[in-house]
């Protein structure tokens, strides 16, 4: 009887985690991946080819950077990325200002050629730009046409993460900036710009994880030119260095510091615009700490 | 009048950009699909048959390249629900952890993520022998199948099913699925009249997420698949990269993106469209 009951008792727990259980085994399955990439960085392949485990070693990690072509296809893809971050960030944020402060004639319209490259195929996008810059003939494929690219596929996700800031945003404390004298420039650079400083930090993450990773469009617009994922994407038939995954999981590593950065920034911003009159007795904080505020 | 001016010189440069490198090239590649002969000695002359002999040659490809995006959209889509539901309303403090393990295959390189599954599902790999042993997969191959290749979408395009649905999830008022217990709702009830439809502009900005990237995508089927699962983007591809083919490669090109946007539209007709254009139109 009592076998029965256990039985009942455990059918009754499975229905009650069953939502958990499945969460448990998503997480599992989109973490395995980055664990095999880990693992494989410490293996000691035989050949070429780094697919079957062969035995541990550090050797890779301590000569990470021992490949000359390598490296240079890293030291592009960072350039690359760090020049498409910073221009698509100033751009979308301006888009994003325009957007959701103005009422204009066109916004419609703007809001659609925002979306649309975000609806369209990497392929499709890679292909119609291959095309333009071959039948124009003005540009030789290379750096300069694999940063036209990435900055173009950035703008709209800087636009729609910036937007998504300035949408909750409360315009009472520009109100109340302006009843204090400020003017509306000093009001955006001493107001507006800090507290939507997270979203426009998020948007720049974005852009910049978007152009390291980019494959598709840069595969069609590289020229000679050799950016990380390509270097891999070439390595992949003669088979690829176990320095490769090495190097991805300190990439890895890097982005995810620069997440935790980005979340308790927000957490800083988030404190500073909370910090109200009514609510300071309320959020139980210090008299000292609240005045400084 | 200074007002007026503003949000046109805050739009000019990002609105420049997207015509010039976006749309702008779009009608080159319209105009090269229309062109007839090879590299060197292209004219154009309305050369409709690059479409006729597009469509009719690469067919297969074409069919298959949306059976596997249909595919994996849905199995994504049952993947991502459970996993979203369990952050939004079971995850407590784990809730960040569980977001970032969502988010955290982004920050591997994509080709190296699908090289990885290619380490995980090839036949010596534990995970192969385990379905094998019991007889999920008869042949003992996995790799270069349609089966790794809708796997490798499904796992490559899944945070983007799961952060919308997530976001809907979360943003939905906790006391409407009090009040529907209260009306003597069961569970389940109360989950398929309350909670699913509410969280449906996140279903469908997820399915749409995943979808159009996954039909016109290359590398899954590069890595993961064999000869026989070759998707429409790796015909795009080679014509342009390896044959030069350009305008036929250009009138592929323009069909896939007008079947997605016939896919696309049939499909927020049918769904409703606040999910892709909602809170664009905020003040």
């Amino acid at each position: 009887m009592s076998g029965d009951h256990g039985l009942s008792g455990a059918w009754r727990w499975l229905r009650e985690h069953a939502v958990n259980i499945v969460a448990a085994l998503v997480v599992f399955y989109l973490l395995l991946p980055i664990a095999v990439i880990l693992l494989f960085s410490f293996n000691d392949p035989a050949g070429r080819y780094n697919y079957t485990w062969v035995g541990f070693t550090l050797e890779h990690w301590a000569h990470a950077f021992s490949r000359p072509e390598l490296n240079e296809a890293l030291v592009t893809s960072l350039k690359l990325a760090v020049l498409a971050t910073v221009i698509s960030t100033i751009v979308g944020t301006m888009m994003a200002l325009a957007l959701v402060r103005h009422q204009f004639l066109g916004r419609r319209a703007a809001n659609f050629l925002i979306v649309i490259p975000m609806a369209t195929p990497e392929v499709v996008m890679g292909a119609a730009l291959l095309s333009f810059f071959l039948l124009l003939g003005t540009f030789s494929l290379g750096f300069e046409t694999l940063l036209i690219a990435h900055v173009m596929f950035c703008i709209s996700f800087v636009v729609v993460v910036v937007r998504s800031r300035l949408i909750g945003f409360d315009r009472s404390l520009e109100e109340a900036a302006r009843d204090l004298g400020a003017s509306s420039f000093d009001t955006f650079r001493l107001v507006t710009l800090p507290l939507i400083m997270p979203g426009i930090f998020g948007a720049a993450m974005l852009a910049f994880a978007l152009s390291i990773d980019d494959f598709v469009i840069s595969n069609f617009n590289s020229g000679t030119t050799v950016t990380f994922p390509l270097y891999i994407f070439g390595a992949a038939q003669r088979g690829i260095p176990v320095e490769v995954n090495v190097i991805a999981m300190i990439l890895f590593s890097f982005t995810v510091a620069a997440m935790g950065f980005a979340t308790w920034q927000q957490r800083r911003a988030e404190k500073m615009t909370s910090v109200r009159p009514e609510q300071e007795a309320g959020a139980g904080m210090p008299a000292g700490a609240a005045a400084a505020a | 009048m200074r007002r007026r001016v503003i949000p046109y010189f805050l739009l000019g440069p990002g609105t420049a950009w997207l015509l010039i490198f976006f749309v702008v090239p779009l009608y080159y590649m319209g105009k090269l699909s229309l062109e007839s002969g090879f590299v060197g000695s292209l004219e154009f002359n309305w050369h409709w048959d690059n479409y006729k002999e597009a469509l009719s040659e690469y067919d297969t490809q074409f069919i298959r390249s949306f059976v596997y995006a249909g595919a994996a959209t849905l199995l994504s889509l049952i993947i991502a629900y459970p996993l979203a539901y369990a952050i939004a309303f079971k995850a407590g403090r784990w809730r960040n952890l569980m977001l970032f393990a969502v988010v955290a295959p982004f920050f591997t390189t994509y080709l190296i993520r699908t090289i990885a599954w290619e380490t995980i599902l090839s036949d010596e790999s534990p995970v192969t022998e385990f379905l094998h042993a019991i007889g999920l997969v008869p042949s003992g191959h996995i790799l270069a199948t349609s089966a790794a290749v809708i796997a490798g979408l499904t796992y490559n395009f899944l945070p983007f099913m799961i952060l919308p649905i997530y976001a809907s999830l979360e943003r939905i008022d906790v006391r409407l699925i009090e009040a529907s217990k209260d009306l003597y709702a069961s569970a389940a009830q109360s989950f398929w009249r309350v909670t699913l439809p509410l969280s449906a502009p996140g279903v469908v900005a997820g399915t749409l997420l995943t979808f159009i990237p996954a039909a016109g995508d290359y590398v899954n089927a590069q890595f993961l698949g064999g000869a026989g699962n070759r998707m429409i983007g790796n015909v795009i591809q080679s014509l342009y990269l390896s044959q030069a083919d350009y305008p036929s490669a250009a009138a592929l090109s323009f069909v896939l993106m007008a079947l997605i946007m016939i896919a696309v539209v049939v499909y927020i007709r049918f769904a409703g469209s606040e999910a892709l254009m909602g809170e664009e139109n905020a003040p």
